[in-house]
């Protein structure tokens, strides 16, 4: 599962052969990510999130393993054990803080990794099964994330819990039994705070194991690379150790001083007001909204205004919210399709200057879909969310596939280095002419 | 065969969104909606500058102090602190005798042990700040159906906390003409108050703070005016919502310099291990 070239284990220490000869441990993490993994020399910085999402899941898992051990999911006091976690736990003021905004930033490092995929074609041939896996991974987070929010039972933990599970009560005939079997209730209460408990205890681990899964999928092929050329020879690559150590490890340093600055310094920037008052079942707020994350998709899911009828007839075939909900999933579960969707055979987007244009254009749709889905459910917002929704899907399901029939690529560079030496030709940065020549 | 059917999906869904977009524009022009009277009359808290702004931000311990006062004189009459225990005042200067005089003023609820009956006791440092009333139905019963909420958490469970603690507390006037003019329904029911910063801009609470002196201060603190006191209130709670907000930031500074140093070295050395590698 590796290239020919790939430098094999051998350990020095008698203690490491002992170990290797009866475990091979050592052998697995050094061909995963020591010198025993040739990369693609010409990474550049958008390949430091998959690491860096493995460095905030650690953070989610460690900080929140230590709040579970303080944090009582009972509907009668699930409130106050957090504000008791708060100020009277040792630094747990910082745990918490930690694992809140930990998971906001783990979801800002993941759409970077999922929109880096995105532009330089990572889901295409061979590594399909990388890219299904992150959908199943992403899924899992927004899940896990959900659940997690309910937790401080708060205002928008309560009512956010009714609304998403609402979603499931508008499937036709099983809906309600649905959405009742989820709360284990009729709304939101002790039983739904605990199963929520014991499912956002679980959900990360088994998201764990789809890394495991993701990252043994991607040492198959290797790594892709800002060309979106296959590596062709040794020339092509280096040792993920200790280039792209080091490299992630810098990479990582800018991750924690940037999430460093959120916790301590504006630890309530991304949350809700209105989850610091506890969760009332009398009381509605004013607007719900979910986390910032959930956000375009939540856009979504209100701009479907209209039933669908049979004109004329008034016939409702599908209802606003139905709609809204399929919408919705749609909205996500394209991606589990995009490989077979694009067809272009040219991965990178730096070479596609057509499909360039459209992606800048699919990320300003995507910022507007957030901002409207965090909005009041009103105009003008509701019709900015439709125009931009409709981009949305067009662009995925309508606009990819032509964009691959008609468009004419720029050449591409016949291999990594060539394009790695081109490159440090224009900048006059000729480190090695003499040896990549005699490569 | 999923291309075919992914655009069919593709023409489905943007197609309704096209067509509810086109629905809704003509009926957004048709009718545009109308102005509710909490867009045109709510206002944003007025800014003030907090010790405790910005990442060397502290809480001012007189202050604190003196909105605990104020607190203590006026606001406790109907709302409780149920999060903060007495203990938690020392972060006020206070010492350990004057927290157990103030925990001792209270009356906690407890058990006679003679009887097993519900009584109450003296209020020791240990204890959280009691409950005004009892439950939520005495509560409304004692303030004409509203309930006065808690008051520990009320600086972060609202937007820009500290600023609208303040603005609220000074911001009662009489209901704008301008305002009943132009929504001649809008007339501030019997019992309620008007009030700007308020998010529906009639709220039950009568206007607490009321006149300068209300409290009285003690020696070399500043005047009691209503909008001292109220400045002075909004810091204390904006301490009994983020007791730990001084250490959270001092830790916060050691965090982010010890991590510029090391992300420096650690650029050094990736710039190091990559020196002579072209990529």
């Amino acid at each position: 599962m590796s290239f020919p070239w790939a430098e094999h284990y051998t350990p020095k220490n008698p203690l490491m052969k002992w170990v290797d000869e009866k475990l091979p441990l050592p052998r697995l993490v050094y061909n995963a990510v020591g010198a025993g993994y040739p990369v693609p020399r010409n990474l550049n910085f958008f390949w430091n999130f998959g690491v860096l999402a493995g460095l905030a899941l650690t953070i989610q898992l460690v900080t929140g393993i230590i709040l579970a051990m303080h944090y009582a999911a009972n509907a009668g006091i699930a409130f106050d054990s957090v504000e008791h976690i708060m100020r009277d736990v040792n630094a747990g003021w910082l745990l918490r803080y930690a694992h809140a905004n930990g998971a906001s930033i783990f979801f800002i490092v993941v759409y970077i990794h999922i929109f880096r995929g995105l532009y330089f074609g990572s889901y295409k041939a061979p590594r399909e099964m990388v890219w299904l896996l992150g959908v199943v991974i992403f899924l899992l987070m927004m899940a896990t994330a959900f659940m997690g929010y309910v937790l401080p039972w708060g205002q928008m933990s309560f009512w956010g819990a009714q609304v998403i599970t609402g979603l499931f009560a508008a499937i036709p005939v099983v809906g309600e039994p649905i959405q009742t079997w989820l709360l284990g209730g009729f709304a939101p209460g002790n039983a739904a705070l605990n199963r929520f408990f014991s499912l956002h205890y679980l959900l990360p681990f088994v998201i764990a194991g789809v890394i495991v899964l993701h990252i043994w999928a991607l040492h198959i092929p290797g790594s892709s690379n800002p060309t979106g050329v296959e590596v062709k020879g040794p020339q092509d690559t280096v040792p993920f150790h200790p280039y792209y150590t080091a490299k992630d490890g810098f990479g990582a340093g800018v991750f924690l001083i940037v999430f460093a600055l959120l916790v301590f310094f504006g630890p309530n920037m991304l949350g809700h007001p209105d989850n610091y008052i506890q969760a009332n079942p009398m009381s509605t707020p004013a607007h719900i909204v979910p986390e910032w994350y959930f956000w375009p998709f939540y856009a979504i899911l209100r701009a479907f205004t209209m039933d669908l009828t049979i004109p004329f007839t008034g016939i409702v075939l599908i209802p606003a919210k139905l709609l809204g909900v399929m919408a919705m999933f749609s909205s996500i579960l394209l991606l589990f399709f995009l490989p077979w969707i694009d067809t272009s055979p040219v991965r990178s987007g730096k070479y596609r200057p057509l499909f360039r244009k459209f992606f800048i254009l699919l990320i300003i749709d995507v910022v507007i879909l957030g901002y409207c889905g965090g909005a009041p459910a009103e105009e003008p917002y509701v019709m900015i969310s439709q125009l931009a929704a409709a981009y949305y899907f067009a662009h995925f399901l309508i606009i990819l596939p032509i964009i691959a029939s008609i468009e004419r690529p720029d050449p591409l560079p016949g291999s990594i280095t060539e394009a790695v030496l081109a490159k440090a030709h224009s900048t006059g940065d000729e480190a090695e002419p003499v040896a990549a020549a005699a490569e | 065969m999923v291309r075919i059917l992914a655009a069919l999906v593709g023409i489905f869904f943007s197609g309704m969104m096209l067509l509810s977009f086109l629905w809704g524009a003509v009926a957004y022009v048709g009718s545009p909606p109308e102005a509710t009277v909490e867009h045109e009359f709510h206002e944003h808290p007025k800014k003030v500058a907090w010790t405790f702004d910005g990442p060397f931000g502290y809480y001012d311990k007189q202050q604190l102090q003196r909105g605990f006062q104020v607190y203590t004189e006026v606001c406790s009459a109907c709302h409780s602190l149920h999060q903060v225990a007495f203990r938690s005042l020392e972060a006020l200067g206070y010492n350990e005798a004057e927290i157990k005089a103030i925990a001792k003023a209270r009356q906690v609820p407890s058990v006679d042990a003679a009887t097993g009956e519900p009584s109450t006791r003296e209020g020791a440092p240990a204890d959280h700040f009691p409950l005004v009333y009892p439950n939520d139905v005495a509560a409304a019963a004692a303030n004409n159906n509203a309930i006065p909420p808690d008051l520990s958490l009320m600086a972060k469970a609202r937007h820009d906390g500290a600023n609208y603690i303040h603005s609220l507390l000074t911001g009662f006037q009489n209901q704008p003409a301008e305002l009943l003019k132009k929504f001649p329904d809008s007339k501030t029911p019997e019992g309620l108050h008007y009030n700007p910063y308020f998010a529906n801009l009639n709220l039950a609470m009568a206007p607490p703070l009321t006149a300068e002196g209300q409290v009285t201060y003690g020696e070399g603190q500043p005047k009691p005016t209503v909008d001292q006191m109220a400045q002075d209130v909004a810091a204390f709670l904006m301490w009994t919502a983020e007791p730990n907000m001084e250490a959270r930031k001092a830790t916060g500074r050691a965090v982010v310099i010890f991590l510029i140093v090391a992300t420096v070295l650690a650029f050094l050395s990736y710039r190091n291990i990559w020196a002579g590698k072209a990529h």
